[in-house]
């Protein structure tokens, strides 16, 4: 790991990705959705990098926004050394082969009408100027690599199941030989016996190509199996940033010590004797975060200071960092 | 999809038989009379006579079966006959109009190019301007060009034809003279200055119509469009790099215009059924004016004709619509 710490594929810097919102009879502009509020972080070549937080806390919207499918309010990505953060449409165009993302929802995010080889053909014809042999030998050896049999090339998304889908979604980004995937909860909505499938290949295809993930989900177990760095966001923020066991271990910021209470055990014996730390309260709104530290509202070790001033993102450890009050003189 | 074609003609078949006979039947139950336009003067004796000659004093199931006969089996045998130049022969009698005494099929062949043109053309003129502003609306949704398009489509969906008609022949014939209030359809085209004068006559007409059908379709086009820009497979489309142009044109375009295909074909039907309001307002004598007559004039035979025509072209587009849904949406699947 320590090696490759060296080499930062992808940095973020200040990311704030705001919403507008109009109201009114002349539908003014009357405040921001703040879904991404000062995100910086680096993602080094070949690892993992796990994003976890709950429902609403912007997520999708930074693994979007890295790939620039929003466009920014404010803040810096490069993705291997190149600014991409404010490029136009034409500019960006050349450079999706790099980058590339795998969707959620895999059957609304394949296109009804085309069939799986032209949904998987359609980036070769875009971006590289193949023959009409070489695309379909391409294809075939796409769908070979996220295990698809070949005589499926004809036939149409809603002809699939869930697994299959997203094996389509991961064939579909991987034809332009990405360096980086943003995969944006791509198990969400499958079963749990088709995520592991799913996610094996994913693991599978990243030490045969030497990809880098962003690995957007809120499911505590599966970051802890696919991650090698996790990040946890609370309301448009990241909270801590740290390597996987140690944030397993040893979680500093106060909402990561709850995320993983909230795990359950296996042994019902410790189940049961174990203290969840219960958050009350409901998530602010991103249109109007809290004065202070984001967490405070519902932090259950809020301080007089954490209602006034925003912490830091520091360092609190070997490659660990967090925002927070109680860890700052750590 | 072939045996469901197969299926639903077949079902089609009784369907359009009830329709007929409703039709017969709330026909008879109408009040009117095909003697009632003749001159007071005929004395009651006399009318009589002339409702049985045609036809009235037989029971009502012996009509039915006699206009089943002729429209199903004589008329069809006089097409064929017409058309392939057979003699197939035999006294086959047509169903009549009370009013002119001609054959009613051929009054409708008449009538229909009239109609098949102005009605048609303003269809197809309506389609050609309402999908360009429905994606272009949608695309730029809530811009200037949007509000000003969804303006214009509520206001050429609320207006009725026989007020914007009436309104651009005041303007348009009565104040400025650049066009004839009145659809000459005796007006034949033989060189350049008389397509012109065609042309003239056809553009009111054509246009009032046009503004109705394209601002319905341009409402389907809009939110269909709007349903389908917001899919997540849009956003694999940019993700994958795709121009904006293709994204929008290809992706977006497409699958929004399966439900608009549905919509306009189910209203093809409307254009044979001729703009009944329309085609009075300029006198186009099509076959919605042909319609009005027959029913002022109590033309039991043209009205149940048409009607059922009409029926016909309904049950008929209808399966078209959904032949044409299965074709364009690989996941609508029949059988």
């Amino acid at each position: 790991m320590a090696e490759l710490r060296q080499n930062p594929l992808v940095e973020i810097e200040g990311l704030k990705v705001h919403f507008p919102i109009h109201a009114g009879v002349f539908r003014r502009h009357i405040g921001d959705v703040k879904a991404v509020d000062d995100v910086s972080l680096q993602i080094y070549e070949g690892e993992t990098l796990g994003l976890v937080g709950e429902s609403g806390c912007g997520k999708s919207t930074v693994g979007r926004a890295v790939i620039r499918l929003y466009e920014l309010t404010d803040g810096h990505i490069k993705i291997d050394g190149r600014d991409i953060s404010h490029a136009g449409a034409d500019e960006l165009r050349p450079m999706r082969p790099a980058m590339q993302m795998i969707f959620q929802d895999p059957q609304a995010s394949l296109n009804p009408r085309m069939t799986v080889s032209a949904i998987i053909g359609e980036p070769l014809d875009e971006h590289q100027s193949l023959s009409p042999s070489e695309r379909i030998a391409r294809i075939y050896e796409l769908m070979d690599q996220v295990g698809l049999n070949r005589s499926f090339a004809n036939r149409y998304p809603h002809e699939f199941s869930g697994g299959q889908r997203q094996r389509i979604g991961i064939a579909r980004a991987l034809a332009l030989n990405p360096k980086f995937i943003v995969c944006d909860e791509p198990i969400a909505a499958l079963d749990v016996s088709i995520q592991a499938q799913v996610v094996n290949l994913l693991e599978e295809l990243q030490k045969k190509f030497g990809l880098t993930y962003l690995f957007i989900s809120h499911d505590l177990s599966m970051i802890r199996h696919i991650a090698d760095r996790v990040a946890v966001m609370y309301l448009g923020k990241i909270v801590e940033l740290a390597p996987r066991d140690d944030l397993y271990a040893d979680p500093a910021h106060p909402y990561t010590q709850a995320l993983l209470s909230a795990v359950p055990e296996p042994d019902p014996e410790h189940e049961a004797k174990r203290q969840h730390i219960i958050l009350e309260g409901d998530v602010p709104s991103p249109s109007n975060p809290p004065q202070g530290c984001n967490f405070c509202t519902r932090c259950p070790k809020a301080m007089d200071i954490c209602h006034e001033i925003e912490p830091s993102f520091h360092a609190v450890g070997d490659g660990r960092y967090a925002a927070c009050h109680l860890l700052e003189d750590r | 999809m072939f045996n469901y074609t197969i299926r639903r003609s077949l079902l089609a078949v009784p369907t359009l038989l009830l329709i007929s006979l409703i039709i017969f039947l709330l026909l008879d139950l109408a009040p009117s009379d095909p003697t009632a336009n003749l001159p007071l003067t005929i004395p009651p004796e006399v009318r009589e006579k002339i409702r049985q000659s045609l036809g009235l004093g037989d029971p009502i199931y012996i009509r039915y079966i006699l206009w089943c006969k002729q429209f199903f089996i004589n008329e069809p045998l006089n097409i064929l006959e017409h058309i392939f130049g057979w003699q197939i022969g035999g006294d086959r009698l047509r169903v009549l109009s009370w009013q002119t005494r001609s054959p009613v099929v051929d009054l409708i062949v008449q009538r229909l190019p009239q109609t098949l043109w102005v009605v048609g053309l303003s269809y197809v003129l309506g389609i050609v301007i309402a999908v360009p502003i429905g994606v272009i609306s949608a695309y730029r949704q809530y811009s200037w060009f949007d509000q000003i398009g969804t303006f214009i489509s509520m206001v050429g969906f609320s207006v009725p034809t026989f007020f914007t008609g009436v309104l651009l022949i005041v303007i348009f014939s009565v104040w400025l003279g650049w066009f004839p209030s009145i659809y000459d359809t005796t007006h034949q085209v033989t060189d350049w200055s008389s397509f012109l004068v065609q042309v003239k006559q056809m553009i009111m007409p054509v246009s009032v119509l046009a503004l109705f059908n394209a601002a319905q379709i341009s409402r389907y086009m809009r939110a269909s469009m709007l349903d389908n820009l917001n899919q997540d497979y849009v956003r694999t489309a940019r993700a994958k790099g795709v121009r904006e142009r293709i994204v929008v044109l290809v992706h977006v375009l497409r699958n929004s215009l399966i439900p608009v295909t549905t919509v306009i074909a189910l209203g093809v039907p409307q254009v044979f059924g001729g703009a009944i309001i329309t085609e009075q307002v300029f006198k186009v004598n099509g076959l919605g004016q042909l319609l009005i007559i027959a029913i002022q004039g109590g033309d039991v035979p043209v009205v149940q004709t048409l009607t059922f025509i009409f029926a016909l072209l309904i049950v008929l587009f209808n399966l078209i619509a959904d032949v044409l849904y299965g074709v364009l949406d690989p996941r609508i699947r029949y059988d």
